[in-house]
């Protein structure tokens, strides 16, 4: 067990003086182990890109605990050797004014000052290699001398600089084209087969598909149903995620209205958002199930 | 293609790499060349100027007076037989230091008040931003009547350590606002997992991205205080000793310069205060080229 999220809550103060609250994450509970892809799946707003930034230590946890390995998270240089986290908008993570590689020299600064220029040198362009790139066509370069999907790459062969055992990887295909994406999404495969756990933000249903063992799905920042992919996307049961996999556009087929809100009474956050455990490895969120169609 | 070869990824050699094609760029930057020209050819004629002319004093009185524009007075004499031009080279090298302390004091505590307060946010940016607006609002004039007739401090620097501890709040306001719009951006989350530290980015990641910006601010200072000094020897405010192209003008104008036609009085020293501010402004539309590298590619 190496990302552990147990009950987790963030609340933003707003309106005029901060006299109301919003919860953007509501009691959230889950886990990532090694060597595992699991995929937090939710509309915007739903609370998965705050998840991602209360693991990288960006913003404060307002309550519950996320430990990673049995360590609280900590906004500390150490945390960050192990945990690391690709952005959605690879155009906003390079300084402009820099060149693209600096983010590297950044990593060397901070972890590695002892090794020499030569060597780290190689490491880089073995790591831009990791993730299929030419070195020599993406060293030397501004951010924008480059594309979407090499900014992209670059960025996870940064991750991979450090000696990480989880990687936070949020939306980072939704900036790059249907081919790029494949690519990207192979290298986590790799990543995976390396013992990383990885987890795998994203508002696209296929894309989660495609590698995770596991599946969160995620409504108004709570959990309504997690679990093995295989199950969540083969028989869902709750209402929001069957109306998901409705909403997954197909060929050759007339798009069906979501299935109906039924007796089941799925929870709008908080106190009453408990998971009830409807098979083996498959946890919903229902008042009553066996209100639920089955 | 090969130029992309040669730049090494890593190392010092890249930090010393980003300075040298920021010079590479400079050289070739003609708003840049001519601002800086202009600049540094007042700033060595109030320097070394002073050293080469045979009269000590600039104030010392003449055989002379009220003659235009000679051989023997470059640019004429006062009422009181004054060599202008003396007076000129000794005035220029009293605006750079007041320029240079004032601006540069008022820099510093910008940019230390507007990037604590820009990047840390919350009750840090209420306080910085309450003392701000606080200095903001002290009429700088009547604060230096009272000291001055109280304190009686009068000399060069007591003046421009006055501007520079009173013209800082726009600066800091404005240095806030940036950055307070660039925090929020990916690539400081991305150094914040890099391990650096919150000076390292606001140094290293928040300021080079406005550093023209940054810049531009000093000159503005620069060239504000240089005015706000102006101003305050023209109504009788300045320094008690010496002179400076502000004293220059209010000299000229208490004798009826403009009224009397010698237009070499106070020609020199308006224009002397107009090239220099208006050469910094060139020089800086030109700086803005050379640090975004966005805007080089021609």
């Amino acid at each position: 067990m190496m990302l552990q999220l147990d009950n987790v809550t963030k609340v933003y103060k707003v309106g005029a003086f901060g006299g109301r609250t919003f919860a953007a994450v509501d009691g959230v509970s889950f886990d990532v182990r090694s060597g595992e892809v699991v995929s937090l799946i939710g509309e915007s707003g739903s609370g998965k890109s705050t998840i991602g930034k209360m693991i990288l230590g960006l913003t404060p946890v307002t309550a519950g605990s996320i430990t990673v390995d049995g360590a609280p998270v900590k906004a500390a240089k150490e945390y960050y050797r192990h945990v690391q986290g690709v952005f959605q908008d690879p155009f906003s993570c390079y300084n402009p004014v820099f060149k693209a590689d600096r983010v590297f020299q950044l990593i060397k600064e901070s972890y590695y000052p002892q090794v020499s220029a030569a060597e780290w040198d190689g490491r880089v362009r073995s790591a831009i290699e990791d993730v299929r790139l030419d070195p020599g066509q993406v060293l030397g370069r501004y951010p924008h001398q480059l594309s979407g999907g090499q900014l992209q790459r670059l960025l996870i062969a940064r991750a991979l600089l450090l000696d990480i055992k989880l990687l936070v990887a949020d939306e980072i295909t939704s900036m790059l084209d249907a081919s790029t994406r494949i690519d990207v999404l192979n290298l986590l495969a790799e990543l995976k087969e390396r013992g990383l756990g990885v987890l795998y933000v994203t508002h696209d249903l296929s894309l989660g598909n495609y590698l995770a063992e596991r599946t969160v799905v995620l409504r108004n920042g709570a959990v309504v149903e997690m679990g093995l992919t295989d199950k969540v996307f083969g028989d869902p049961l709750h209402p929001y995620t069957r109306k998901l996999l409705a909403a997954v556009p197909r060929l050759n087929a007339p798009w069906e209205d979501a299935a109906p809100t039924d007796a089941c009474r799925y929870h709008a956050g908080g106190a009453s958002g408990a998971l009830f455990e409807a098979e083996a490895g498959h946890f919903v969120a229902c008042a009553r199930l066996d209100g639920c169609p089955p | 293609m090969t130029a992309i070869q040669e730049t090494p990824a890593t190392g010092a050699a890249a930090g010393a790499g980003v300075r040298r094609e920021a010079l590479y760029f400079a050289v070739r930057n003609g708003k840049l060349l001519a601002g800086f020209g202009i600049v540094l050819a007042l700033f060595l004629l109030g320097f070394a100027g002073p050293a080469l002319l045979e009269a000590a004093d600039p104030n010392a009185y003449g055989t002379t007076p009220m003659s235009p524009p000679s051989g023997e007075h470059w640019f004429g004499t006062t009422t009181f037989g004054q060599d202008v031009f003396s007076q000129f080279v000794h005035g220029l090298r009293t605006t750079f230091i007041v320029g240079a302390l004032g601006g540069g004091i008022a820099a510093v505590i910008a940019m230390a008040v507007g990037f604590t307060a820009g990047y840390r946010g919350g009750l840090v940016d209420e306080v910085l931003t309450m003392l701000t607006n606080i200095v903001l609002v002290i009429p700088t004039l009547a604060v230096l009547l009272i000291i001055n007739a109280y304190l009686g401090v009068r000399s060069v620097p007591a003046q421009a350590l006055f501007i520079g501890l009173t013209s800082w709040p726009w600066a800091a306001r404005a240095i806030r606002a940036q950055t307070f719009s660039l925090r929020t951006r990916d690539f400081v989350a991305l150094a914040r997992l890099s391990g650096s530290s919150t000076r390292k980015i606001i140094m290293r990641e928040i300021a080079p991205n406005m550093s023209s910006y940054l810049f531009m601010t000093f000159i503005l200072l620069f060239g504000g205080s240089i005015l706000i000094a102006s101003s305050l020897d023209f109504i009788g405010l300045g320094p008690t000793e010496g002179i400076s192209l502000g004293l220059m003008l209010q000299n000229a104008n208490q004798w009826s310069a403009m009224q009397l036609g010698m237009w070499w009085w106070f020609l020199p020293p308006g224009a002397g205060i107009t090239a220099v501010v208006g050469a910094l402004y060139v020089a800086n539309v030109g700086l803005d080229e050379v640090f975004n590298p966005k805007l080089r590619e021609t």
